[in-house]
């Protein structure tokens, strides 16, 4: 437990101290979703229905930008042979850098994405089901993301090998993302709001949890290969 | 398990598929053709699709193998992590480009026949999105196979994605099920039993197992010409380091 805080603290700081790491995804998210209104028009109601899918593409664009930092510098520093060396668990320190991972990228994508529904004139009521909907999914874009990250460590062309491995397994966290909103600004009275969203959100959270429970284990797993 | 560790030598495993291979070739030549004859000629043209129906004699099957050589490179992938035999991550190796051809032929054949039927040579519906993000997980897996010095390690990374991929498959195709759909549900694998007419059936059943026979024939070869490959390279190595 003391080696994964000591982790999850080591990799916060290293992220502060480097800030340009943590505004990159979130500057980029927010870049490139103002450039939708330019290509496809400021008419208000087109922009209000397809804000939850520019949202969610352009967020699960830029989780991926951020992989490939996710573990390279570790390795080529030389510090993921330490880790694969110490006794703490391998699991719990791959668990660690995709909370450290989540809260320098998932979280600030969280923290922007009423911003850009607010710009895209979304109706109010779908806020709080977005919030919910990006809570419950972005961790497991960090998850997922962190087997893809591990796998390819040490390839030769690694930077291109991230999108292809990771873009289809981000599919169904698209779907639900975009369907719990979707669900909710296809409802007329406020009461049914949340329930409408609902099953959506429980996919999202259900996909969390297999998430977390097969990444660290495949995360290990190809950590230490690549020590071998 | 035994039988399972018999054929973990190489040289075992050449000799058996030298005995088989001419057998399976025929039997695969001999169940392609009578298939194609029933499915061009003997099988009805349907009353409302007219003759394009017979393209299904050919999409479905390799639709079927798509999902089957991914479930076998899947088990291939969990028997070389766990018991390191040697035979498991060249069928893995071998079994990918074969896949990922039958995925494309499933996705070719679909399009021509979803222009005169639907209209469209494309649409996003469930079933040939999930098809095609199965397209890209194969392209994933052979590119990340090939994507190390080591061809060890290549192969360690792409039997773990395998795995993390198969057991992804599900969730994706349940997904994209609930996204959108138009494809016609599933007629042959029923829980009550085809409904598909016994006409055009018997010719899909046919092709269903040519195409499975190929996959075997065309396996076996693969990994013949990979295990020789290899031999050769220890020859050439063996030689370099005498002179």
């Amino acid at each position: 437990m003391k080696a994964f805080l000591n982790i999850v603290s080591r990799d916060l700081r290293l992220a502060l101290r480097q800030r340009s790491d943590v505004t990159m995804a979130v500057l980029f998210f927010i870049l490139t979703t103002t450039l939708f209104p330019f290509g496809l028009g400021p008419e208000p109601n087109l922009l209000a229905r397809i804000a939850p899918g520019i949202i969610w593409v352009t967020a699960l664009l830029s989780v991926l930008l951020s992989l490939e930092r996710l573990f390279l510098a570790d390795y080529e520093d030389g510090s993921l042979e330490q880790l694969v060396l110490s006794r703490a668990s391998l699991e719990s320190a791959v668990l660690a850098k995709v909370l450290a991972h989540w809260l320098t990228t998932g979280l600030p994508l969280m923290a922007a994405a009423p911003l850009i529904a607010l710009l895209f004139n979304m109706e109010s009521d779908a806020f709080i089901i977005l919030i919910i909907a990006m809570a419950l999914g972005t961790p497991s874009l960090s998850l997922i993301g962190a087997i893809a990250a591990t796998l390819t460590l040490g390839a030769r062309r690694g930077g291109i090998l991230i999108p292809l491995l990771v873009l289809p397994l981000y599919i169904p966290t698209l779907i639900f993302g975009v369907g719990a909103i979707d669900a909710t600004m296809n409802s007329l009275e406020a009461g049914v709001v949340l329930a409408n969203a609902k099953s959506h959100l429980m996919f999202l959270g259900a996909i969390f949890l297999v998430s977390l429970l097969i990444a660290p284990l495949a995360g290990a797993a190809a950590l230490r290969q690549a020590m071998e | 398990m035994s039988v399972f560790h018999r054929f973990a030598n190489p040289n075992r495993f050449l000799k058996l598929t030298n005995t088989v291979l001419p057998w399976i070739s025929g039997l695969t030549v001999f169940s392609l053709f009578a298939g194609l004859y029933m499915a061009f000629f003997t099988s009805p043209a349907d009353y409302q699709q007219g003759e394009s129906v017979r393209i299904m004699y050919v999409h479905v099957p390799a639709a079927w193998m798509a999902m089957f050589v991914y479930s076998s490179i899947a088990f291939a992938s969990v028997c070389a992590l766990i018991w390191r035999h040697p035979l498991a991550d060249l069928a893995a190796k071998a079994s990918a480009p074969i896949g990922a051809g039958f995925t494309f032929l499933a996705l070719a054949t679909g399009a021509l026949w979803g222009k005169p039927m639907w209209g469209a040579w494309w649409v996003w519906d469930a079933r040939l999105t999930s098809v095609l993000i199965l397209f890209f997980l194969y392209l994933g897996h052979m590119a990340l196979m090939n994507a190390f010095e080591d061809q060890e390690r290549g192969n360690r990374a792409a039997a773990v994605l395998a795995i993390v991929g198969f057991i992804n498959v599900p969730i994706i195709k349940f997904s994209v099920d609930w996204w959108n759909t138009l494809h016609q549900p599933a007629s042959v694998m029923r829980m009550d039993g085809p409904s598909i007419d016994p006409s055009m059936l018997w010719p899909l059943l046919i092709m269903g197992v040519a195409f499975k026979l190929f996959y075997l024939v065309v396996l076996l070869i693969r990994i013949k010409s990979e295990l020789i490959e290899a031999k050769l390279r220890k020859y050439r190595r063996a030689l370099v380091d005498n002179t």
